[in-house]
């Protein structure tokens, strides 16, 4: 294994950021923590970055152990915090040759680890990294994690607030280090991206809801669910959460997702609803559950 | 009533920093009661654009009225006729839930009377009535960014401006976020979005997508997916912005 956690728990004061929490990640996995703003993501990985010493548990990266072995972890991990964390006053040349030396390598060592990306920033090299475009800090920010050949890479909300083409390329170049057999636990709060890992964990408030292969979660759904849509969406959504059937009504995209509480039950009945309530354009066909419909179930 | 007001008129605006042209004649009208959303990359000249609109940065050239007023001539004015919220910019962590709705219905320049009845109104709309003298930094993300979204709309703006509203919420509290605004539009305000949740742009009843500076793509989300005869907002996105 190459990350191992066992009923991992921390406190701050009186607030359980991370309540006994246990999962493993296999070498060269594509690990993906999904979940919003305080679920624990970060406070996982500083436990595993030996940044933070957890209050109760056991937890191994790269077969040592975070307490005990805190010292060797550091130089076999990397490390991207979800705040930028380069030197803002340093050029990018400058960040990556700071960090190298720092881990005892050079950028001319590892370089073919870092080609892909680099050659991207290259253009900048002697621009101050506090100058650069969200989408350029991030990949600097990449190739600092990456610069000491790590064994596992933590990226902290690599991708939050970056734009949709941004991420698909960062996810693109992640994918690239996973075959070069480098573990990755990533996280992110949007739910699209977990398709794109081997495995991952559903977490909220401190807790573990699901782990699996996104492809195995999305068949666990209870429920047949369905895409409604009509012309008014305001009074679609209205009308369906005021109808005494449903189990579920959640706005997706251009439809709304509904689920009923009956085990016979008829779309023709809701459409003869809908149109008592002056909706126009009803349609109602059934759709295939997605991670997000999964977590707003597990969180219910 | 046949006529259709529009709050936003933007023809030709323009911003220059030097020689590097970051918003470059864009053209649109947004309606009341719309909900648009403004979409782009990182960098494509969004937030650039949007600090024009509400008032507190200058154009190079061009023409825009917001709310009736002109960004030229009128920027204070905007300012007390728009409503704005950001992920970045929201509520004072160290005030109190009614100690942050007074203080900006005071900025608002709201009589007493009016804030006393628009805090009782808003924390009863919300459910708030158990956390109201609790600090904001507090609560939960989800709520601040409700109780946000609801002072920024304390003074009856025509339009509110939404930066990025929804950041690093759960997904069921973003759902009830967006059915705010639903409400919100139904009632006649206009909303004006920016977002990186392409599930979101479906949402509004138009989008633009800005590459470069330049506004690319306006349209429904109906009409732009099968203008780029693609299945998603998503795909509409990456075609565009990839080129």
């Amino acid at each position: 294994m190459s990350i191992s956690v066992k009923h991992i728990s921390k406190s701050y004061d009186d607030l359980k950021a991370v309540d006994d929490i246990s999962f493993e990640v296999k070498e060269g996995e594509l690990f993906g923590l999904i979940g919003p703003d305080g679920a624990g993501k970060t406070t996982l990985f500083r436990i595993l970055t030996t940044l933070l010493i957890p209050d109760e548990g056991i937890a191994t990266v790269a077969s040592l152990d975070v307490l005990k072995d805190y010292k060797h972890i550091r130089h076999s991990v990397g490390y991207m915090p979800g705040r930028f964390s380069l030197y803002q006053d340093l050029t990018v040349e400058e960040n990556l040759n700071f960090f190298a030396a720092i881990f005892g390598t050079s950028i001319e060592e590892n370089y073919d680890l870092i080609k892909d990306i680099y050659v991207q920033i290259e253009p900048f090299k002697k621009r101050r990294a506090g100058k650069l475009s969200g989408g350029m800090k991030q990949k600097l920010a990449l190739c600092c994690a990456l610069i000491h050949k790590p064994k596992v890479l933590f990226l902290d909300e690599p991708t939050t607030g970056v734009d949709p083409v941004s991420r698909k390329e960062f996810w693109e170049m992640l994918k690239r280090l996973q075959q070069k057999g480098i573990t990755i636990l990533v996280s992110t709060p949007y739910m699209d991206e977990a398709a794109l890992c081997d495995r991952i964990a559903l977490i909220q408030d401190g807790k573990i809801l699901k782990i699996d292969k996104p492809q195995e979660i999305v068949k666990t759904f209870p429920k047949t669910l369905y895409n409604v849509g009509a012309d008014n969406m305001y009074q679609l959504i209205k009308s369906l959460k005021n109808y005494k059937y449903q189990y579920s009504v959640y706005p997706f995209g251009e439809f709304v997702h509904y689920t009923d509480n009956r085990s016979n039950f008829n779309p023709e009945d809701l459409k003869h609803y809908l149109e008592s309530e002056k909706l126009t354009n009803i349609v109602i066909e059934t759709t295939n559950p997605t991670i997000e419909d999964i977590f707003m179930e597990l969180a219910k | 009533m046949m006529h259709i007001e529009n709050v936003i008129v933007v023809k030709d605006l323009t911003k220059m920093f030097g020689d590097f042209t970051a918003v470059n004649t864009i053209t649109f009208k947004v309606k009341k009661g719309e909900i648009f959303g403004f979409l782009g990359a990182n960098g494509a000249g969004k937030t650039t654009a949007m600090k024009m609109l509400i008032g507190i940065s200058n154009p190079t050239s061009g023409e825009a009225n917001v709310a009736g007023f002109d960004v030229f001539t009128n920027a204070e004015d905007i300012k007390k006729n728009i409503g704005y919220m950001s992920q970045k910019f929201a509520l004072y962590d160290d005030l109190t839930v009614k100690e942050n709705i007074t203080f900006f219905g005071g900025i608002y320049g709201l009589s007493r009377k009016k804030i006393k009845e628009k805090t009782k109104k808003l924390i009863e709309d919300l459910g708030l009535q158990e956390v109201s003298n609790q600090l904001v930094g507090s609560l939960p993300l989800g709520w601040k960014q409700k109780i946000s979204f609801s002072v920024s709309l304390l003074h009856e703006p025509k339009i509110v401006f939404l930066d990025e509203p929804t950041g690093g919420v759960d997904p069921i509290t973003r759902r009830q976020f967006w059915e705010m605004i639903y409400q919100t539009a139904n009632n006649g305000t206009t909303i004006f979005v920016t977002t990186h949740y392409m599930d979101e742009a479906e949402y509004c009843d138009r989008v633009s997508i800005m590459v470069d500076g330049k506004i690319e793509a306006l349209d429904t989300p109906k009409n732009l997916k099968k203008q780029f005869d693609v299945e998603s907002m998503n795909d509409v996105f990456l075609k565009l912005a990839r080129g």
